[in-house]
């Protein structure tokens, strides 16, 4: 990420500012509650589309790696934007929220920081979450606070792309060959415990002042898209068990601290380092 | 004319030789993110609307307006105001025009989802053929997308409807 000016903040930062702003290894945070919103939604976005950026190189056909880097694009731009906002609100710049915050500082959900697997995980945990991002951010259009309102109306369009496409392939993958379908399968029923942290209760006060989307609403439009793609793709919904959650209190798996590592190396390295 | 209104208009002449680094034949202009040039004193604001979110090019084209008036001699610098959120149909005519000469199918009325989803298919820039089928939603950039005239065999790119 490279400086950009943002709605709180004209102009593009000097490299002066950017070296003293980012001449720590990590920063402290005060999450008052909106923060800790716009950071989770922020960070699933980066992580996510950190994770389809790793495809870059390795997608099966060059069409498709376009496509995975094209929503990669998108997700770490809505994820730039979000952190505008809550840096502007803590005092703090996108790059210092994305590269100087440790492991138990990040509230995304888990399903965003798993490996990609192979492609019919990625595709599978693409759906999913797309599922209830596209719901997510027209909700988000109406937001009471209108730097979210402004971010959704440039989302909501993108994620529909998002969950289209992850759709089409999962309905490819499913009603494919018996080894996409094999594999399909296999993915969603290894990413069906983690979908339930993406329905986490956020701060009432915030869903109250309209702010917020609440989570329980998005549920149904989530259930009617998935059970809608994996009838297509004659694949078999996995039925409701123990969801496993934590990212979002930062508790997570050991797989974000090897992302974090390679996403964050050169400025936990090079404190300070600018183009 | 006054001063301030002289300035202004300075700085739009300036503003004209920036265009997208990506679709060079377009200007800021044309494409509908320059929203607004404000006078402080002896100081100008640029006002600029993103076009996609993750959209590369905006923070080079921030770079490039502060050039532009760097040029002319007028201070100033960039401020990007997302709202209300920038759409296709902000691009002028003249861009429309200069996208399809340049071989890229213009967008259609953002209206609908029908229309965001490409369902209603772009013309030929080529031949003008109707008869397009769309190969990936996901094109050379953020905002476009890939699409094949069945009638000339040539493949295209096709701006997105946002």
């Amino acid at each position: 990420m490279t400086p950009q000016p943002d709605a709180a903040q004209s102009g593009v930062a000097t490299p002066v500012e950017y070296r003293s702003a980012m001449a720590t290894t990590s920063i402290a945070l005060e999450e008052t509650p909106i923060i800790r919103l716009l950071l989770g939604w922020a960070d699933d976005a980066l992580i996510l589309g950190h994770r389809l950026s790793e495809w870059t190189g390795h997608a099966p056909m060059l069409e498709e790696e376009l496509a995975l880097a094209n929503i990669a694009l998108d997700l770490i731009g809505q994820a730039r934007l979000l952190y505008a906002h809550a840096g502007a609100l803590s005092g703090h710049t996108e790059d210092q929220l994305a590269y100087l915050r440790d492991v138990p500082a990040w509230r995304n959900c888990l399903i965003m920081e798993l490996p990609n697997g192979d492609f019919a995980f990625s595709i599978a945990r693409l759906l999913l979450v797309s599922a209830v991002t596209d719901p997510f951010w027209q909700a988000a259009t109406a937001s009471s606070d209108a730097t979210v309102a402004a971010i959704a109306a440039k989302a909501e369009k993108e994620t529909a792309y998002h969950l289209r496409h992850a759709g089409e392939w999962l309905v490819r993958l499913g009603d494919g060959t018996a080894e996409s379908h094999r594999r399909a399968q296999a993915a969603l029923d290894t990413l069906w415990p983690y979908t339930g942290e993406l329905f986490t209760t956020v701060d009432p006060g915030l869903v109250a002042a309209g702010v917020a989307p609440d989570p329980q609403a998005l549920r149904q439009a989530w259930e009617a898209s998935v059970a809608a793609i994996l009838a297509r793709a004659t694949l078999v919904r996995p039925k409701d068990g123990w969801m496993q959650s934590g990212g979002r209190s930062g508790r997570h798996t050991e797989h974000l601290g090897f992302l974090l590592a390679e996403m964050q190396f050169l400025q936990r390295s090079y404190p300070g380092a600018a183009w | 004319m006054t001063g301030t209104g002289d300035l202004r208009s300075r700085a739009l002449a300036a503003l004209e030789t920036v265009v997208d680094p990506e679709i060079p034949t377009l200007t800021i202009g044309d494409l509908g993110i320059l929203r607004d040039v404000e006078v402080h004193g002896d100081a100008v604001a640029v006002v600029i609307t993103p076009t996609y979110t993750g959209c590369p090019a905006m923070a080079m084209i921030a770079l490039e307006i502060e050039t532009a008036l760097a040029r002319a001699g007028i201070a100033g610098h960039v401020r990007t105001s997302l709202a209300p959120a920038w759409t296709t149909d902000w691009l002028t005519d003249a861009a429309r025009a200069k996208l399809a000469a340049s071989g890229i199918a213009p967008p259609g009325p953002a209206g609908s989802r029908r229309a965001l989803f490409g369902e209603d298919r772009p013309a030929c820039p080529l031949c003008r053929s109707a008869d397009t089928e769309r190969i990936s939603e996901f094109g050379s950039t953020a905002c476009k997308a890939l699409y094949r005239c069945r009638a000339c065999r040539e493949p295209f790119d096709a701006f997105k409807c946002h």
